[in-house]
C-alpha cells in the first residue's frame, strides 16, 4: 500500500520566507593569501558549518598536523587538491543568511590557473580580491583584477587581510588602498569596496573589528549582503535567444508553437513588436507562458515560453529582439579572448566552431590583434600564437551571422565560447567588443 | 587622501532588495534553462529517476520547461532490488499520471547476465553494481544525455562537477580534464559513444528542495515523513529491516519513529528519528538540523574521504 501525503493550500501560503536573493561571488587570491580561510571563516561565522563537516575537518586537520582546525580544509574537494593543499578547480560552496543566498565560486589563484579563474568569474556578480597586508598590491592582484574587470564583474571587494600581522595599523591599510585605487584607475571596475580584515580572527569579516577601531566601514559580510545585483543587468535591450520550439502537436493543442527561452536582457510584454535575428523578420508577441500558464511579462533571466501572432520560421539559434533596440548583427567579430585549451595553440586560420547564446557557427580566426600581458597590462604586438592562459584580442569571422551587443554593456548578448571541432572540448573565452 | 568607505546602503538598494526576485525563482528559472538546453542540445536525452525527492523535483521542472507539451525524454529508473517500496509505487504512479515514458532496468538483471560478484558481508550494497546497469542502459538506447538530481552542496566531488558534465565512452568522469564551463554556454557536444551527465539542480541546497516542493505543493512519497518502522541498529544507523539485510549478533532490531531524508538503496541509507510528519515540520527539523544530508543517512560516503569521487571516475552519477 502506498501512503501519500498531500499539503492543503492553506498551508503553503503559511509558509512564509523572507524576501531572499541570491548573490555569486568568486573569491580571488593564492591560498598564501588566506583565501580559502576567508571563505571558511564566512561560513563559520555565519554559521552555516554543519556538526559533520566540522568534525570531519577536525579529523583532517590532526592527521594533518596543523594544529588549529584549518578552515581552509571546507574548500578542497578533489583527492589531489587535498594532497598539494591547493584549490585547482572551481569549487562551488552554499551558504545563507537571513537576508540573502550565497553561492561561493573558489578558483584557484596561481597564473597557471588563469582560466579556471576567468571560468568562476564569467557567472559572479561579485569579487572579492584578497591582497596580504604585509605584501600589499603584488603581480597576481594585478592580474586577478584585470579578470574581473575583463569579465565585466559590477562589484569589487578589495580584502586587505592579515591585518593583525601589521598591527592592525590604519597606515598600512591606507598606503595598500592607494596604491589598489591607482590600479583600479586603469581598469574598468563601476563598484569598489576596501575592507581590512583578518580571516583568522575574523576581523571584519561578520563581525566588526575591536582591534581596527579606526575602520567605520561595512564589514565584508555586510557589503555581501547589500550590493544591489538586481541594478546590474541590463534592463533595457530585450534580448531572448531561442533554446527550443515546444509544439505538443495534440488534437487540443495543433497549432501551438512556442518558443522556448530566457530573458537575456530587457523585458517582454504581450503586444510588443519584436524582430527575429538574423532573418529580421517582424512580429508582434501573442502570449507568454510560464509552466504553461500565461504571464504578462518576462524580465531579465526568466525562462519563458513566446508565442508570436504570425507564422513565422523561428528555430534554436534564432534571437528574438525588441523592436526599440537592435543588437548588432555581423560576421565580423571583434573580442578579447581567454585562450583555455593545454594542447593546441590559436593562431589566425585556425576554424573553431563559435556558440553564442543557443546559436552555433563556424568561424575562422582572422587576426591576433595583440596579446595582452595580464600582469602588466601591457600590449604585445606581433604575436602569432596563443598559449594556455593567454589574452588576446582577436578578429574572427563567423559563417552565419550573430546578433550580439557588447560584452561590457550586455554580459548575456556579449558572451561567446569557442569548442574545437574535433576534440569538442571548450577552448576560449570570448568577450565581444 | 581619502578613502571611500560605505557606510549604510542607500535607500534605493533598500527598495530595490523588495523587489528582488526571489531565489527559487532564481534556481527555478536557471534550472529550466537547463533542462531546454538538453533538448536543444542532444537527440537522445533520459531523466534519471529514482522516486526521491530531488528527481522529483526534476519532473516538475521539465513539466514547467516544456508545458503546455510532455517531457520530450523518458524517465529511467535502474532498479537495484533493494529500493523502498513506497518510491517504486510512487515512481510508477507519477510516470503514469503525467504520461511519461517510463524505462526501468534492474542491476539483478546484470548480475545474471554478467556474472557480477556482488559485495558479500556487513555493509554489502548493490550501489556500485548499479554503474554497470546504468552504462548497459545507456547503450541500449544510445542516451547522449542523461539528467540527473545531484547537487553541489550534498559532497565535496560533486562541489566540483559542471553542470554539462562529459563522460567518456566508458562512462568515466575525469575531475582533471573537465570542460571549462563559462556563462549559461553549455557545451554540450559529445562523439558518437560519449555521453553527458546533466545536473540542472546543482546550485540548489537540500533546504532549497524542499521550499520548491513545498511551493509548488509536490506529493512525496511516505518515508519522508515520520512513521514507526522496524529497524537494525547497526553502528548508530537505523536501517530499514528488510531481508535484504541480514542482521549480523552485534545488530539490535528496533522499533523507532522515523523518516528518511534520501531515499536510496536500503542496504545503505539510513533512517533518522524523527516526529515531523509534515513538509513544514521536515523543513524546520532541517533547518535546525547541524548535520549533512549524506553525512547523517549515506553510509557508502563515509568509507574513505574521497568515495564519492572514486565512484563517479568509475561511471557514477
Amino acid at each position: 500500500m502506498t501512503i501519500y501525503i498531500t499539503f492543503s493550500h492553506s498551508l503553503i501560503q503559511s509558509f512564509k520566507i523572507n524576501k531572499v536573493d541570491l548573490l555569486r561571488f568568486i573569491t580571488a587570491g593564492s591560498v598564501d593569501d588566506g583565501k580559502s580561510t576567508l571563505i571558511g571563516r564566512l561560513l563559520y561565522d555565519t554559521k552555516n558549518i554543519l556538526a559533520d563537516q566540522m568534525e570531519a575537518i577536525e579529523r583532517a586537520s590532526k592527521s594533518r598536523n596543523v594544529g588549529e582546525i584549518d578552515l581552509a580544509l571546507l574548500t578542497d574537494g578533489l583527492r589531489s587538491e587535498r594532497e598539494q593543499g591547493i584549490t585547482i578547480d572551481v569549487a562551488y560552496k552554499y551558504f545563507q543568511t537571513p537576508n540573502r543566498k550565497f553561492i561561493s565560486i573558489d578558483a584557484p589563484g596561481h597564473i597557471q590557473y588563469t582560466r579556471n579563474m576567468v571560468t568562476g568569474a564569467s557567472n559572479a556578480d561579485l569579487a572579492i580580491i584578497l591582497v596580504d597586508a604585509r605584501h600589499g598590491v603584488v603581480e597576481q592582484t594585478r592580474r586577478h583584477s584585470l579578470i574581473a574587470s575583463m569579465l565585466g564583474i559590477p562589484h569589487v571587494i578589495v580584502a586587505i587581510n592579515k591585518m593583525d600581522l601589521v598591527g592592525n595599523s590604519e597606515d598600512a591599510f591606507l598606503e595598500i588602498a592607494k596604491s589598489y585605487q591607482e590600479l583600479a584607475s586603469k581598469l574598468n571596475i563601476k563598484d569598489l569596496t576596501l575592507i581590512p580584515v583578518s580571516a583568522l580572527n575574523g576581523d571584519n569579516i561578520v563581525d566588526r573589528s575591536v582591534n581596527m577601531p579606526w575602520y567605520t566601514g561595512e564589514t565584508l559580510l555586510s557589503v555581501l549582503e547589500n550590493v544591489n545585483v538586481l541594478k546590474d543587468q541590463n534592463q533595457e535591450d530585450g534580448r531572448f535567444s531561442v533554446q527550443y520550439v515546444i509544439r505538443p502537436q495534440t488534437d487540443e493543442l495543433h497549432d501551438y508553437r512556442g518558443y522556448a527561452g530566457r530573458v537575456q536582457s530587457g523585458t517582454f510584454k504581450k503586444g510588443d513588436l519584436v524582430k527575429i535575428l538574423p532573418s529580421e523578420t517582424e512580429s508582434k508577441i501573442a502570449k507568454i507562458e510560464f509552466g504553461g500558464n500565461e504571464i504578462e511579462e518576462a524580465s531579465v533571466l526568466e525562462s519563458v515560453t513566446i508565442l508570436l501572432e504570425d507564422d513565422v520560421d523561428i528555430s534554436r539559434g534564432d534571437t528574438i529582439v525588441s523592436l526599440s533596440s537592435s543588437p548588432i548583427v555581423s560576421q565580423d567579430i571583434e573580442a578579447l579572448i581567454c585562450w583555455m585549451d593545454d594542447k593546441k595553440t590559436l593562431k589566425a586560420g585556425n576554424k573553431y566552431v563559435l556558440q553564442h547564446g543557443t546559436a552555433r557557427s563556424r568561424c575562422s580566426i582572422r587576426d591576433i590583434e595583440y596579446q595582452i600581458d595580464i600582469n602588466s597590462y601591457e600590449k604585445l604586438d606581433e604575436v602569432d600564437s596563443l598559449k594556455l592562459n593567454d589574452v588576446a584580442r582577436i578578429i574572427l569571422r563567423t559563417a552565419q551571422p550573430i546578433a550580439y551587443d557588447p560584452y561590457q554593456k550586455n554580459r548575456a548578448n556579449g558572451a561567446a565560447i569557442l569548442i574545437d571541432e574535433t576534440s569538442n572540448v571548450t577552448v576560449g573565452a570570448c568577450m565581444i567588443e | 587622501m581619502s578613502i571611500s568607505v560605505k557606510e549604510v546602503s542607500d535607500i534605493s538598494d533598500q527598495e530595490a532588495r523588495r523587489s528582488a526576485p526571489d531565489y527559487l525563482d532564481q534556481l527555478e528559472a536557471e534550472a529550466i534553462y537547463i533542462m531546454r538546453e538538453v533538448a536543444g542540445q542532444f537527440e537522445r536525452p533520459a531523466l534519471l529517476f529514482s522516486g526521491g525527492k530531488d528527481s522529483i523535483t526534476l519532473v516538475r521542472l521539465a513539466q514547467k520547461a516544456f508545458a503546455p507539451g510532455k517531457i520530450p525524454f523518458p524517465l529511467v529508473h535502474v532498479d537495484t532490488g533493494h529500493n523502498f517500496i513506497e518510491a517504486i509505487n510512487y515512481r510508477d504512479e507519477l510516470a503514469e499520471k503525467i504520461g511519461a515514458k517510463l524505462v526501468v532496468r534492474y542491476v539483478e538483471d546484470t548480475i545474471k547476465a554478467k556474472g557480477l560478484k556482488e559485495q558479500t558481508g556487513k555493509n554489502a550494497s548493490r550501489n556500485w553494481l548499479q554503474t554497470f546497469t546504468l552504462l548497459d542502459t545507456i547503450e541500449e538506447f544510445e542516451f547522449d544525455a542523461c539528467i540527473g538530481g545531484a547537487r553541489r552542496d550534498e559532497e565535496k566531488a560533486r562541489a566540483k562537477e559542471r553542470i554539462f558534465s562529459f563522460r567518456d565512452e566508458f562512462g568515466q568522469w575525469d575531475p582533471k580534464r573537465q570542460r571549462p564551463e563559462l556563462w549559461n554556454l553549455f557545451n554540450g557536444r559529445i562523439h558518437k559513444g560519449e555521453n553527458v551527465r546533466v545536473f540542472p539542480i546543482s546550485n540548489w541546497t537540500e533546504l532549497d528542495v524542499w521550499a520548491y516542493l513545498k511551493r509548488e505543493n509536490i506529493t512525496l512519497p511516505s518515508i519522508y515523513f515520520a512513521h514507526e518502522r522496524e529497524l537494525i541498529l547497526r553502528d548508530g544507523k537505523l536501517l530499514n529491516n528488510t531481508p535484504v539485510i541480514e542482521p549480523d549478533e552485534y545488530d539490535q532490531i528496533v522499533k523507532r519513529q522515523v523518516r528518511f531524508r534520501t531515499v536510496g538503496d536500503m542496504t545503505c541509507t539510513a533512517a533518522v528519528e524523527s516526529s515531523a510528519a509534515t513538509l513544514d515540520e521536515v523543513i524546520a527539523e532541517i533547518t535546525v538540523s547541524r548535520i549533512s544530508e549524506r553525512g547523517e543517512t549515506r553510509i557508502d560516503d563515509q568509507q574513505t574521504e574521497a568515495a564519492m569521487e572514486d565512484r563517479k571516475k568509475g561511471g557514477y552519477f
